[in-house]
């Protein structure tokens, strides 16, 4: 059975209709991909997991149990967390205050803080200090840690590596990878390289449907289809 | 389509009416119904422009009525009656009505649109306590009398008959207080044509498209700080040319017709009423509103009497609760039928 | 030159150079202290009307223009506790005096928590994402409250009795201070502690300052919003009926029109304070106090307008106010 699973999942905003049908099963363990160019719907999609759109039609099962229609906070207890696109860092908090607040007691396991330190020591350099001060990486690295300051079932993140240098980009990988062994990760990329290092399986969003599904390794093996679905759809070249 | 028509006969009727309402009303009262409704469709339509075509809410718009007022008030007062004052106060308030709409535009909408009902009923306010304030240039809480120009006179014999007394038409007497109607009826009717004018113009095509999708029209940036100013200047300035016509028909200028609060109110009520961003809704709304204000209240003194004995209930229905009952119908309007009398009818909903 | 005055304190030193200003324009010393006392004190009754307002917008991007109708609540409330308890409060006894005192302002109290929290289900609640609807219906509300006001106080004004042992002035050499203006700036600077207590020192206040930063991402993190937002409205509108109620005391003689008043002022406040924080609306209720207090005695006829001037020069300076919350 998968972890998560969208079937049919169609959303309108406003008069448009972004998502028309959205189907994808998330196994599992492991980092899955969503890729495909911008406005295609990767971000919408998330959101949608999520219970940050109105309910919408179409089923979202999570462990079996439909979440869909739930509130984003509902969903959040259940054990799915959200990085989002602009990371959603509180600037005026603290590191240590959006850590905390991302616990659901307000008290952190000290054990699990030091092995997040270990994945991103700024964090315990900028402990302190306003979130706002960070630098653009630092903040996507407190956002990560946000996410995983507790255990939880499965992370949604979009766009991690957008605008970062490649040092940092190196070392979201790696904690990607110390993460996903525990932990599932759907991942929305655009960044084909980053994607292709870290995805055990993947999916290809094209107009608001899922066009492609299979696996990273069937996927980076065949550059026709590479082509076919994102070269050809506007997304950038394989990096 | 069917709908859209529906609105604009009756709009069109309402016109009609007030177009004969002279002949066709011959009380004192009646006129002053009358005259009320044409001053108050050009402040109405004047306003729908603005919340109706930009969607922001302003609380100024009495301010603006009350420049175009104060300075035809105090050029006439000044310089006595004539024509050239009301010329001089007209232009005045205008000009004074749109820097200060620029400015408050330019300063607000710049960085939060949410500022511009808050800035706009502090100014407002303003404005309302420095007239009561500066009693010897604005006359204070009691206001000004004064005259208007000769033609308005009830003296004026516009048409003589052969004994040279006032000619009488269809048993209207052809004097000067028919002349200061038709004064009012043709600068409202024109005031009102202005808008439609504008609405239907390039600029309202473009102030649609920003109704229609604000996030879109807000990735252009800056132009849609523009457009609203400049909305704002000319809802203003509109608003203070309808506050000269009316501060020439009333021969009197003071806060409680001029700069009051409860005029904003009214005007409120009236956009709401009639349908927001419908412009033909102005007509229905100030009719119906003004109608009300002066015949619901009479009904309410009977039936507060009649109930005299009955514990609370005269209390309530006192003409003194009249805005509690206006404050009330306000909110179940806008919660219950955003859409107002001609946007129900022109099913706008639909359409979007 | 910018960087020692960001360290000695930035924009919260603007309260300290209008009292300067303030000193040199009166040149009497005696009446400068008692000005800068009675600014000081309007300012905490004004923070307490201002503070729910610009937390609830805050928060829930909600702007409450029914806010001063709970001001005028507060002040009726208060003023009718304390007429039906006279005899207590002339009393010798200082005690029976306090008690009187308390129960005007837990009455007012009291009546903002539950008037608050009907408002905020059944006026608010249908129109959350609503701007133009939301204005126009708090709007409505404020007139239909107004009117309530009217029907049941009656609409000549209402002598408010204060306590004995708040009446009364001291002597600071030549200055004379009255006790009520004291205490209610003690009062004030109270409430202001707790709310920054609150909001920082508590796991409540942080969702609160996360939540008017980033509301959806406090909901994707396991929290209600809208739960947590009715609370802050109540709280919100329970201390503006304590402002309320304090006013009532300060100007000895209420109108219905009160709130409409102070409605002008708190907006004045909140938007040179910066909508979404407590030290904004602190800061920008003492700078109006001040200047208020000041002009009323340079040139009275233009106090409310000076205080509009102060707002359009500060926008044009700092266009989101001097201290907003981080968004």
């Amino acid at each position: 059975m998968s972890l998560l699973s969208v079937k049919g999942m169609s959303v309108d905003i406003g008069q448009y209709s972004v998502l028309h049908g959205v189907s994808f099963e998330v196994p599992e363990g492991g980092v899955f991909v969503l890729l495909g160019r911008n406005g295609a719907g990767k971000t919408t999609t998330l959101r949608a997991i999520m219970g940050l759109w109105d309910p919408t039609p179409g089923s979202v099962h999570f462990e079996g149990s439909e979440i869909s229609g739930l509130h984003a906070s509902e969903i959040a207890r259940k054990g799915i967390a959200y990085v989002p696109e602009n990371m959603g860092i509180f600037g005026g908090l603290t590191v240590a205050e959006n850590m905390v607040l991302a616990t659901a007691s307000g008290k952190y396991d000290g054990k699990r803080l030091e092995w997040i330190y270990e994945l991103f020591p700024a964090l315990k350099t900028f402990w302190s200090k306003p979130a706002g001060a960070l630098s653009g990486g630092q903040k996507q690295m407190l956002a990560v840690a946000r996410a995983i300051v507790e255990p939880r079932r499965l992370i949604l993140i979009d766009e991690p590596t957008k605008g970062l240098a490649p040092s940092i980009i190196a070392n979201m990988a790696q904690a990607f990878r110390e993460i996903s062994e525990d932990t599932t990760i759907l991942l929305v990329e655009q960044n084909f390289a980053f994607a292709k290092a870290l995805g055990r399986d993947m999916g290809v969003i094209e107009d608001g449907r899922v066009v492609h599904t299979g696996t990273m390794t069937e996927f980076a093996a065949d550059a026709e289809l590479q082509n076919r679905l994102l070269s050809l759809s506007g997304a950038e070249a394989p990096a | 389509m069917q709908g859209s028509l529906t609105v604009k006969i009756a709009a069109l009727a309402l016109w009609a009416l007030l177009l004969f309402a002279p002949f066709l009303f011959q009380d004192v009262r009646q006129i002053e119904v009358a005259a009320r409704i044409c001053v108050f469709i050009a402040l109405v339509a004047s306003y729908d422009l603005l919340i109706g075509y930009t969607g922001i809410v302003s609380f100024a718009h009495t301010m603006f009525f009350g420049f175009g007022a104060y300075g035809a008030a105090i050029a006439l007062k000044q310089m006595g009656p004539g024509w050239t004052p009301v010329l001089l106060g007209a232009v005045s308030g205008a000009v004074v009505a749109a820097v200060i709409a620029a400015f408050i535009g330019l300063l607000s909408l710049r960085v939060k649109a949410i500022f511009f009902a808050m800035i706009t009923l502090a100014a407002a306010s303003v404005a309302l306590v420095l007239a009561s304030q500066l009693s010897g240039f604005t006359g204070g809480e009691d206001g000004m009398t004064y005259r208007a120009p000769d033609l308005f006179k009830p003296a004026t014999k516009l048409l003589t008959d052969a004994d040279g007394k006032v000619l009488n038409v269809l048993g209207v007497r052809m004097n000067g207080k028919l002349a200061a109607y038709y004064f009012v009826f043709i600068a409202s009717a024109l005031l009102f044509w202005a808008m439609l004018r504008i609405v239907g113009s390039p600029l309202g095509t473009v102030l649609k498209a920003i109704r229609e999708n604000e996030a879109r029209a807000e990735g252009i940036g800056y132009r849609v700080v523009a457009y609203r100013t400049a909305v704002f200047v000319i809802a203003a300035v509109t608003a203070s040319l309808a506050g000269t016509v009316y501060a020439v028909w009333l021969k009197y200028t003071g806060p409680e017709t001029a700069l009051s609060f409860d005029i904003m109110i009214d005007i409120l009520l009236m956009v709401v009423i009639g349908g927001i961003g419908t412009m033909w809704g102005a007509v229905i709304g100030a009719t119906a509103l003004v109608l009300a204000q002066y015949y619901l209240r009479d009904l309410m003194e009977v039936a507060a009497g009649a109930t005299a004995n009955v514990p609370l209930v005269p209390e309530l229905l006192s003409p003194e609760r009249w805005l509690l009952w206006l404050g009330i119908l306000f909110i179940l309007l806008v919660y219950f039928f955003p859409a107002g009398i001609a946007g129900t009818l022109m099913g706008k909903r639909e359409a979007e | 030159m910018s960087g020692w005055v960001e360290k000695a304190g930035g924009v919260f030193l603007l309260p300290v150079l209008i009292a300067a200003v303030g000193f040199v324009l009166i040149g009497t010393p005696s009446s400068w202290l008692t000005l800068t006392v009675a600014g000081l004190s309007m300012g905490m009754m004004v923070f307490l009307m201002a503070s729910g307002l610009s937390l609830v917008f805050g928060l829930m991007d909600v702007l409450n223009f029914g806010h001063s109708a709970f001001v005028s609540f507060g002040a009726f409330v208060a003023a009718s506790v304390l007429a039906a308890m006279s005899g207590w409060l002339g009393s010798e006894s200082w005690v029976l005096n306090l008690i009187a005192l308390v129960l005007a302002l837990m009455a007012a109290v009291g009546f903002g928590l539950v008037a608050g929290w009907f408002f905020e289900r059944v006026i608010v609640k249908p129109v959350y994402d609503d701007h133009l609807r939301q204005i126009l219906i708090t709007m409505g509300a404020l007139i239909v409250a107004e009117q309530i006001i009217l029907t049941t106080w009656g609409g000549t004004p209402m002598n408010v009795p204060r306590p004995r042992f708040l009446e009364g002035s001291v002597l600071i050499g030549d200055s004379s201070i009255e006790i009520y203006r004291i205490f209610a700036f003690i009062l004030g600077a109270l409430v202001y502690l707790g709310l920054f207590w609150l909001l920082n020192s508590t796991r409540l206040g942080l969702l609160i300052r996360a939540g008017v930063e980033n509301r959806e991402m406090v909901e994707a993190m396991g929290f209600r919003i809208d739960r947590l937002f009715v609370g802050v409205f109540m709280l919100g509108s329970a201390l503006a009926a304590l402002g309320g109620a304090m006013w009532a005391g300060y100007q000895a003689l209420i109108t219905p029109a009160l709130g409409a008043e102070m409605l002008v002022v708190v907006f004045i406040v909140v938007i040179i304070g910066g909508l979404g924080s407590i030290q904004g609306t602190l800061l920008g209720a003492l700078i109006v106090g001040l200047t208020q207090n000041y002009v009323g005695f340079l040139a009275p006829k233009l106090a409310l307008a000076s205080n509009m001037i102060l707002m359009m020069i500060i926008l044009l300076w700092r266009p989101s106010g001097l201290k907003p919350a981080v968004k």
